[in-house]
């Protein structure tokens, strides 16, 4: 038995993990694909304390070898369901299952597909979900970014520097995103905006050669482009936990800043729990938090 | 077997002319999902000598980042007599990539 599993081993759950070890809590922490989560894409940090300019490769690795020094066990296995049972709790992934006195939901969230027809198909022959890892194969190309928050903004102000034009869609007449980003893009010379309208399709035989646009009063264009980057948000990896914890509509965990779920002894932690500022600092607090919870959680038994 | 770099001078023979399949890793160093791939691919390369593994890097050989379309990185691809036979695109679990090109 498992004083506490983690599932998931980004910044949030590699945290707790460091957390349990130094209260020398028996810890198990499963991750279905890589440790580091979605900052390994990021190329430069530079807004986590004390430590500028580190990529997001090195940030995970220096945090997986940490949480391994300290102790903590690391398995490549996805899991598929928790179950609460009477006096533990149990963990099934596609290899098997663990008993444990706690669980940490650390899973985050995943990139938001457009949901149109041929996006997989068309996926790394034209279609991006990350400008940073992919922008350099559309130098002199003209390309596309849909979406209206930061992520987009800061997408297309990389293209900009890369590309021959960069056309940014999105569906509503202003951007959610920083007015600093918006600005330093309105002083670019290769930016196109096309406010109120939505990408409807994907053409092109192998690869991406143009899509059509649809505007919010019915009309209908078509615009040649290389490359579409998709930063139209994330989704919350939440699915496989419904049947035990609540989830709010957009399927975040409801739980307020002292990590705790609707079940006693299953606490979240990162970018899947429900709340306003989704960072790597802020990451890293919520597994130092639900850590601790879950220590005192055993400890109190 | 050790994973080898492959450029432009030394393709065809490492990989269109190879005997055995060959899965061809298309990287950058600045990309980070590729840096996490390489460890799965060593550990595969030190498991099987039925296959073997060779990288390009996308920067210094943008030609054949281009002759085979590639877009978006990590990008591995297996090649059986010469031909192009599978890929997959993004960081995948070494269960999948090695399915990738043991798979029929």
């Amino acid at each position: 038995m498992y004083d506490i599993i983690i599932v998931g081993a980004g910044p949030a759950g590699l945290t707790s993990s460091i957390y349990a070890r130094r209260a020398m809590k028996k810890t198990l922490v499963l991750e279905a694909l890589s440790y580091g989560g979605q900052i390994i894409n990021t190329l430069s940090i530079d807004n986590y304390p004390a430590n500028p300019n580190i990529s997001g490769f090195d940030f995970a690795t220096r945090l997986y070898n940490q949480a391994k020094d300290l102790g903590a066990e690391i398995k490549f296995e996805k899991v598929t369901e928790i179950m609460d049972s009477e006096g533990f709790k149990e963990v099934v992934t596609t290899k098997g299952s663990y008993k444990t006195k706690t669980i940490i939901i650390a899973t985050g969230s995943e990139n938001r597909k457009l949901g149109i027809p041929r996006e997989l198909e068309l996926t790394g022959k034209g279609i991006s979900y990350c400008a940073t890892c992919d922008g350099a194969f559309y130098k002199g190309k003209d390309v596309a970014v849909v979406g209206g928050g930061n992520t987009a903004l800061e997408d297309a102000l990389y293209l900009t520097d890369v590309a021959k034009t960069v056309y940014l869609i999105h569906r509503r007449d202003e951007f959610r995103g920083e007015e600093a980003l918006v600005n330093a893009l309105k002083n670019k010379n290769n930016i196109k905006f096309i406010y109120n309208s939505n990408v409807t399709k994907l053409n092109g035989d192998n690869r991406l050669e143009s899509i059509e646009i649809s505007g919010n009063d019915g009309s209908k264009k078509e615009i040649l482009v290389s490359g579409l980057f998709v930063a139209v948000g994330r989704i919350p990896e939440n699915e496989n936990f419904r049947n035990v914890i609540n989830l709010d509509e957009s399927g975040y965990i409801i739980a307020s800043e002292d990590c705790h779920t609707n079940v006693p002894g299953i606490f979240v932690a990162g970018d899947n729990r429900v709340k306003d500022v989704r960072q790597l600092v802020t990451a890293a607090s919520d597994g130092a938090i639900a850590a601790t919870e879950a220590i005192k959680f055993i400890n109190n038994r | 077997m050790e994973i080898i770099d492959v450029n432009k001078d030394n393709f065809k023979e490492e990989v269109l002319e190879s005997n055995i399949p060959v899965l061809v890793d298309f990287n950058a160093d600045w990309c980070g999902p590729c840096r996490m791939v390489r460890p799965i691919l060593n550990e595969l390369a030190r498991e099987h000598d039925e296959y073997k593994i060779v990288s390009v890097n996308i920067d210094d050989e943008e030609e054949l980042a281009e002759d085979y379309g590639v877009s978006s990185i990590p990008c591995l691809v297996v090649f059986k007599d010469g031909n192009e036979y599978d890929r997959s695109i993004g960081l995948r679990p070494k269960e999948e990539i090695e399915s990738l090109i043991g798979g029929n």
